[in-house]
């Protein structure tokens, strides 16, 4: 087990964000997170990659409490993450955005490894070619491959991919999914939010559902997709959903 | 980031003019590059945490004073000769620096550059109530410390010749921090500090240094300054124009860039002369320097250097 929470929690003011969630993640696997929108999924990644404190329980890296330690640590012992609002460093160019990750990252590079380290990434992810330009130029597909560039840079055990398919289109999503699934090949374990069913039923070997905060089901693809609970939170009513779905079953 | 080419003529640029006056022997354009090497030093020191951290130091003029003050006591009361005392100077500075890095850097925006106003005048008003060092009516050297030098016009010249040391030693080091992985690191900073540390950056400690880095040559030119003059006084040490002096040069050449912050502190070293003698202008220069200020601001937030680096990209790489 390369990753594992007990019972995180974490409460803004009155709200509680996280309920008690436990996750046990194997190495080299893709696990999926779903979940309508203000459930929790991204407030569970700030806990995995340390942005804030959580309010109780542990979180576990290579069996390692990392509860406390700051983002920074977290980043350099393995743990690599994407944004889902990017954050490209905008004056940079997006070679230097790349090699940031990799020198401080776990790959601990220096400026010359660095950038051999950011060229073979950024090929990975197809950004070759934009490579001096600089980050804040480019457009928003090109900026969330840069998140993942980055993430990918500095060598991690695992990596949280926080909605990177959202906001492409049809033939991006797929050119991204191949990244994905190329980068599980590398050995990387992956956790990734994403609200595309399709594709996140399609990439994981596991899916997780949070409902406010609370981890509804977890299991297969296919058994989360048939799980009531999970239907209920995305589409109301869950017998008009169920029959909505095998209608389109029977249809499709 | 390029070849490293800005260095080999920069270097030999800011000699030519170091020679100017050892060559001509003209007392006054020794006085005028003097304070236009000083102006450099500043510049350049600031840009290490302003233009590539992006952290405002609006009362970094504090640095020079503690190293004017640490310098000057050691020469005065000990004795010791400039150039260690100039050394412990910028290193009290730093280690003030680093300390007050630690306690006020995770301030960010305004509040910082307004804690470090406060810095400032809080040291002022300390170093007015401290008689060991003076108090408000400062201290002054006795001419015989000048003998060591060869007298008080030798001295002079070899303040001179240090400043210049300082000087091309603070743009070396500013250029290598900025070619640097730590530079790297504090620009990832000054452009996504969440992300900075989510790609791993040690943030805290990165901006302490860079605070104590930028804080250190400002030390050692306010060590050679009051050697020169003889006397150090908190109003001339903690003089907070100074400091908005600073950032105009870095703002006006262009920040981030070590040719840039030298430009603006020769640029603003001659337009400064220029308004200060005019007499249409004499007591004017701050407001035009301010409407200067304002308007780079708006049209060429990139300052001269960086305008210019936009435009040409040939030129990129020997101008950072």
């Amino acid at each position: 087990m390369i990753l594992q929470t007990e019972d995180v929690t974490k409460t803004f003011g009155g709200l509680v964000a996280l309920s008690d969630i436990t996750l046990r993640v194997e190495e080299g696997e893709i696990l999926g997170i779903i979940g309508p929108n203000g459930a929790g999924k991204t407030t569970l990644f700030n806990a995995i990659s340390g942005v804030f404190k959580i309010d109780k329980g542990k979180v576990k890296f290579k069996n390692r409490d990392i509860t406390n330690l700051p983002s920074n640590v977290r980043a350099r012992l393995g743990i690599a993450r994407t944004h889902q609002i990017v954050k490209p460093l905008n004056d940079l160019s997006v070679m230097e955005n790349v090699m940031v990750g990799a020198c401080f990252g776990k790959g601990n590079a220096n400026l010359s490894s660095a950038r051999k380290k950011a060229q073979e990434v950024l090929e990975f992810v197809g950004l070759t070619e934009k490579s001096e330009a600089l980050a804040g130029k480019l457009n928003v597909p090109e900026k969330k491959r840069l998140e993942m560039a980055r993430a990918l840079a500095s060598n991690p055990n695992v990596i949280l991919l926080d909605e990177v398919l959202a906001g492409l289109n049809p033939m991006e999503v797929s050119k991204m999914l191949e990244v994905i699934k190329a980068i599980r090949n590398k050995g990387i374990t992956i956790l990734m939010i994403e609200h595309l069913m399709h594709a996140i039923m399609n990439v994981s070997d596991r899916v997780m559902a949070l409902v406010y905060g609370r981890k509804v089901s977890e299991g297969t693809p296919e058994e989360v997709a048939n799980d009531p609970q999970v239907i209920e939170a995305y589409l109301g009513d869950p017998e008009l959903a169920l029959k909505l779905f095998k209608e389109k079953r029977r249809s499709g | 980031m390029g070849k490293g080419k800005t260095l080999y003529w920069l270097i030999p640029v800011l000699l030519i003019i170091v020679a100017i006056p050892v060559i001509t022997g003209s007392v006054t354009a020794r006085e005028g590059i003097f304070l236009i090497l000083m102006y450099v030093s500043l510049a350049v020191s600031i840009n290490i945490i302003l233009g590539y951290t992006g952290y405002v130091s609006f009362g970094h003029i504090v640095f020079y004073g503690i190293g004017g003050y640490v310098a000057f006591y050691l020469m005065r009361f000990h004795g010791l000769h400039l150039i260690p005392s100039m050394t412990l100077g910028g290193i009290g500075a730093a280690i003030a620096a680093f300390a007050l890095g630690e306690a006020v850097l995770r301030l960010r925006g305004a509040f910082f550059a307004i804690a470090t106003i406060g810095v400032n005048e809080a040291v002022k008003a300390l170093v007015n109530n401290l008689n060991f060092i003076g108090g408000a009516e400062g201290l002054f050297f006795n001419f015989k410390i000048y003998r060591t030098y060869g007298g008080a016009a030798k001295a002079i010249w070899f303040s001179y010749y240090t400043m210049a040391a300082v000087t091309i030693i603070t743009v070396t080091t500013a250029y290598l921090i900025k070619k640097s992985k730590f530079g790297l690191g504090l620009m990832a900073i000054r452009e996504d500090e969440d992300a900075a540390v989510i790609l791993g950056v040690n943030a805290k400690r990165y901006k302490s240094l860079a605070y104590a880095a930028s804080a250190f040559f400002p030390g050692m030119v306010g060590a050679v300054f009051f050697f020169k003059a003889g006397n150090i006084e908190p109003h001339d040490a903690f003089h907070l124009i100074k400091s908005i002096e600073m950032i105009f040069m870095v703002m006006l050449g262009g920040y981030g860039n070590v040719t840039g912050a030298v430009t603006g502190a020769l640029v603003y070293e001659r337009l400064k002369g220029f308004l200060l003698v005019n007499p249409l202008f004499k007591n004017l220069h701050m407001a035009i320097s301010g409407v200067i200020l304002l308007l780079i601001v708006l049209f060429m937030p990139q300052g001269i250097i960086g305008f210019i680096r936009d435009k040409s990209k040939k030129l990129r790489g020997i101008l950072e």
